[in-house]
């Protein structure tokens, strides 16, 4: 087959669980335990080819129970996507889009519209696990992105070299390889041509290549010479030698925590180049890989923790607090710091840690106990047990265990003594333990 | 394995988009604690530094220490004499050189800046053909009184156009893009104690790769007095009990990610204990500076301001770094977005300057001003300015000498061949200068090559 080695260890409810939150946004219920059934192979295929979309539950609300407008209310359109993520069927789909959003990162702080944005979303969306040649295509004449990156300030009378540095730099070649500075202006210039106006009260519109303002001339781009035009640009990016190894490692990295092994690396290589480009193969291939089930963890980022926890409790979208709180976290849809993306290195940190802290918070709020009225064991052993079962029997390390244990009997041993503490506690203690465990650091990687 | 991949040629995400904080940040535990401003109003020296800075560090490094042995360390070097300070403030994006003293002297500005020369205003007094941007009237007002050194074309031969490699060339202080240390980090390495994380501080959300170190603790501080922790229906005892419980999650993991989010919960403990004196219910700030500082969104000129009386309370710092407001990666509609960012930069340190002087403390801190490089000296066609080579930069304080360092090479012969300014005064030079003039180390323990470079005279 591919040549690219493949997991073939126990693959149990374990396995799937990891498989759910690196390929998706965790399990539901009992998405693991199911999906363990099918076996590593067609578990990994029904996610790469998962057919139509069916959302699983209520529709999203705002908190008056109003539908969201993510074209239009401030912050809606974070909760718009992290509400897809919660209830798609296509899981895959939607973390393929959330890696293309921080590869071509495109922030709507220079684009400034929210429409434009989400219309980027839905091409990531619909092309994401097809041609990376045909995305780098469809994203080079995005709106968002030529806003994004001055592609439309960029004509044969000045060329704006913006896009096309960061074609090559960040989208496809790397830093520094494989491309010279002249083969940026000359990129550049082939580039030219795309316009768009701006009407008042209405924004930016009327995208279009207009051949009046491309450069014509011939330009030579890493020593290959033509009248080149935008499409000539990304094939020849996608095409160069230098752009596999950089693909692989970059996919690569958004699944596994760390590098893929020379002969790995060279086998994904091999299968992307005579795949003719296509991105399912290889991202199928890293799916079934031995170093995602037996390699370490990966630290969540903000928003596949909070999807993670909506979907573990299997609550829907009714507040549109969860804009802030990510931000808080470090990650606003939308607003990646930078066109180089989020740094998936440093999500923790102790302000970044506070934000999920609050996250966990707003999660549980429903399913918070009144103290005045629920009943709980004023027993330490069964309120962890409890606690833990709430979760659905994550395995918790010594540690957490501990963590959690000494809480429990440290709060149960406050309310000896007096009645009303003896009845109030244990449900309070109830919730602080599931909070608690909501910000173990079981929960916080995967 | 994944050593390996943030040092192999290969790009490992990391390594490719943020390389200059991922690899500068190596090593190092992620993030730690946040932030008080001296909350100092009312608390003496000793209380403000054991309720306060000490307690409420970021610590990086060196975490084998207790927070109570960094208190005694930040004790002991503050009954030392004050050191002096240097303050980094990094210019994001690569600022246009050219506009902030603008070659309106020079016959090809205005045709390579058709649509963005700038025309008028005060002229530099070391070199007729230079004006200060408008903005810039607060540096502008100091360079007067000689209390700024002006670099006109600063940089490094070979040039790199890409933000996040030429920004980690300045951050580590070498053109190489294996070194993983800042190189105010390897200065703190040389003379630091292993025991006071204030020996450098980062203003900001977190660590400025500038100051990473490979042994001894810094501090990332940013915003005072909310760091808060609260439950659903968990109240009194019980939460007292909860949020003594999380700081027990720590503690060597063989996972390095559940390493990781132990760690962090161990300092978000650590830290949420040690600022719970600074949470205050009416959210008054304790800093009272005696000049008025820019009124601002953003939080540069409070930085300043809590900085300045930080300093004042004789802590014992050494090196720090703020990044300037602003956007400077200007490719389009430049003049606007150039000139808010420069004028709020100017005014705030213009401010700092006045504060330090108020407080008797001027002589004891310089400001080094400095971005990732200039930009391209032929305007693009959407009123803005690409990548270029040598830019400008500053050192502003009252020791330095106010004597240029490098000239500005002028636009008929001082381009390259991508037309992007040539320099002619070396960042690394000025580094080491700053090393040996000011911070009083042999620069050749903390630049590489450092010999090789001629070194300016900064001081008076």
């Amino acid at each position: 087959m591919s040549g690219v080695a493949a997991y073939r260890g126990h693959f149990g409810s374990v396995q799937a669980e990891r498989l759910l939150w690196r390929a998706g946004f965790g399990p539901r219920a009992n998405e693991a335990d199911e999906l363990a059934k099918l076996g590593l192979d067609d578990a990994v295929h029904s996610l790469v080819y998962p057919g139509r979309e069916k959302f699983v539950g209520p529709q999203p609300h705002d908190d008056k129970g109003r539908p969201l407008a993510p074209y239009d209310a401030w912050g809606q359109d974070h909760i718009w996507w992290l509400d897809r993520m919660v209830r798609t069927s296509r899981p895959l789909v939607e973390r393929m889009t959330l890696v293309w959003h921080d590869w071509f990162a495109t922030s709507n702080q220079g684009v400034g519209s929210q429409r434009l944005m989400i219309n980027q979303n839905d091409l990531f969306r619909e092309h994401g696990l097809g041609s990376f040649h045909e995305l780098l295509n469809r994203v080079t004449e995005d709106p968002a992105m030529l806003l994004w990156l001055n592609g439309t300030d960029n004509s044969r009378y000045s060329p704006n070299e913006n896009y096309g540095r960061e074609m090559m730099e960040l989208f496809t070649l790397g830093a520094g390889r494989g491309y010279t500075e002249l083969d940026v202006r000359q990129n550049a210039r082939a580039l030219t041509g795309f316009r768009n106006d701006w009407k008042p009260n209405v924004g930016d519109v009327n995208f279009r290549f207009d051949t009046k303002y491309h450069d014509p001339g011939t330009k030579t781009i890493f020593h290959k010479t033509g009248k080149f035009t935008w499409k000539d640009s990304c094939r020849l990016c996608v095409t160069h030698p230098d752009h596999p190894s950089f693909f692989v490692q970059k996919l690569w990295s958004y699944f596994v925590p760390t590098a893929p092994d020379a002969a790995t690396a060279r086998s994904l290589q091999q299968l992307y180049v005579q795949g003719k480009y296509e991105i399912r193969p290889v991202v199928s291939a890293i799916l079934r890989h031995p170093a995602l089930y037996e390699g370490p963890r990966m630290v969540k980022s903000p928003v596949l923790y909070t999807a993670g926890l909506l979907r573990r409790l299997g609550r829907p979208i009714d507040t549109t607090a969860w804009t802030w709180l990510d931000s808080m976290a470090g990650q606003q849809l939308f607003y990646p710091p930078n066109v180089g993306g989020w740094d998936d290195t440093r999500w923790l940190d102790t302000a970044t840690w506070r934000g999920r802290w609050w996250i966990a918070q707003y999660a549980l709020d429903p399913y918070a106990l009144d103290p005045g009225k629920a009943k709980q064991p004023d027993d330490a052993q069964k309120l962890v047990h409890d606690a833990i079962g709430f979760w659905r029997e994550p395995p918790l390390g010594v540690r957490t265990l501990n963590a959690l244990q000494t809480f429990t009997r440290n709060a149960v041993a406050d309310a000896k003594g007096q009645k009303w503490k003896q009845q109030q506690y244990p449900p309070m203690i109830q919730n602080g333990l599931r909070h608690l465990i909501a910000v173990s650091p079981e929960f916080q990687a995967a | 394995m994944s050593d390996d991949c943030l040092h192999c040629n290969g790009l490992s995400r990391s390594r490719l988009l943020h390389k200059a904080i991922a690899e500068a940040g190596r090593g190092l535990p992620a993030i730690e604690p946040g932030m008080p401003m001296p909350a100092g109003t009312g608390l003496s020296r000793r209380r403000f530094l054991a309720h306060g800075l000490g307690a409420a560090l970021a610590v990086y490094g060196a975490s084998r220490l207790g927070l109570s042995a960094f208190e005694e360390g930040i004790a002991a070097a503050a009954s030392g004499a004050p050191q002096k300070v240097l303050v980094s403030v990094f210019l994001e994006g690569g600022a246009d050189g050219m506009s902030v003293l603008s070659p309106q002297g020079d016959p090809l500005y205005k045709k390579l800046r058709p649509t963005l020369a700038l025309s008028g205003g005060t002229p530099l007094a070391e070199d007729g053909r230079l004006f200060w941007h408008p903005a810039t009237s607060g540096i502008a007002q100091l360079y007067g009184e000689h209390k700024v050194t002006v670099m006109p074309a600063i940089g490094y031969t070979h040039p790199d156009q890409s933000h996040f490699t030429s920004r980690h060339y300045w951050e580590v202080g070498a053109t190489s893009t294996q070194l993983n240390t800042g190189w105010l980090g390897r200065y703190l390495d040389a003379v630091g104690t292993l025991d006071n994380p204030l020996q450098g501080v980062s203003f900001d959300d977190s660590l400025a790769p500038t100051l990473a170190t490979a042994k001894v603790p810094v501090a990332a501080i940013t915003a005072p007095d909310q760091y808060d922790f609260g439950s659903n229906r968990v109240w009194g005892e019980v939460e007292e009990r909860m949020l003594e419980a999380f700081g027990l999650f720590g503690g060597q993991a063989t996972d390095p990610a559940l390493h990781t989010a132990g760690n962090v919960a161990v300092q978000v403990d650590r830290l949420r204990r040690q600022l719970l004196p600074f949470r205050s219910a009416d959210g008054t700030s304790g800093i009272q500076s005696p000049v008025t500082y820019p009124k601002s969104s953003d939080p540069f000129p409070s930085k300043l301001a809590g900085l300045a009386a930080m300093l004042a309370a004789n802590l014992p710092m050494r090196v720090v770094a703020l990044s300037a407001p602003g956007e400077y990666d200007t490719h389009s509609n430049e003049p606007g977005a150039l000139a808010q960012g420069l004028q709020l930069t100017s005014d705030s340190l213009l401010a700092f300057q006045r504060d330090l002087e108020a407080r008797g403390i001027a002589d004891r801190v310089l400001v080094h001003v400095w971005s990732e490089f200039g930009r391209r000296a032929q305007e693009n066609g959407s009123a803005g300015t690409d990548h270029g080579a040598a830019g400008t930069g500053f050192l502003i304080g009252t020791r330095v000498k106010g004597q240029m360092i490098g000239e500005f090479p002028g636009l008929q012969s001082g381009l390259d061949d991508d037309g992007n300014l040539v320099e002619t005064a070396d960042f690394r030079a000025v580094y080491a200068a700053l090393l040996e003039q000011w911070l009083g180390v042999d620069a050749g323990r903390v630049i590489p090559g450092a010999s090789a470079f001629q070194r300016p005279g900064l001081i008076a």
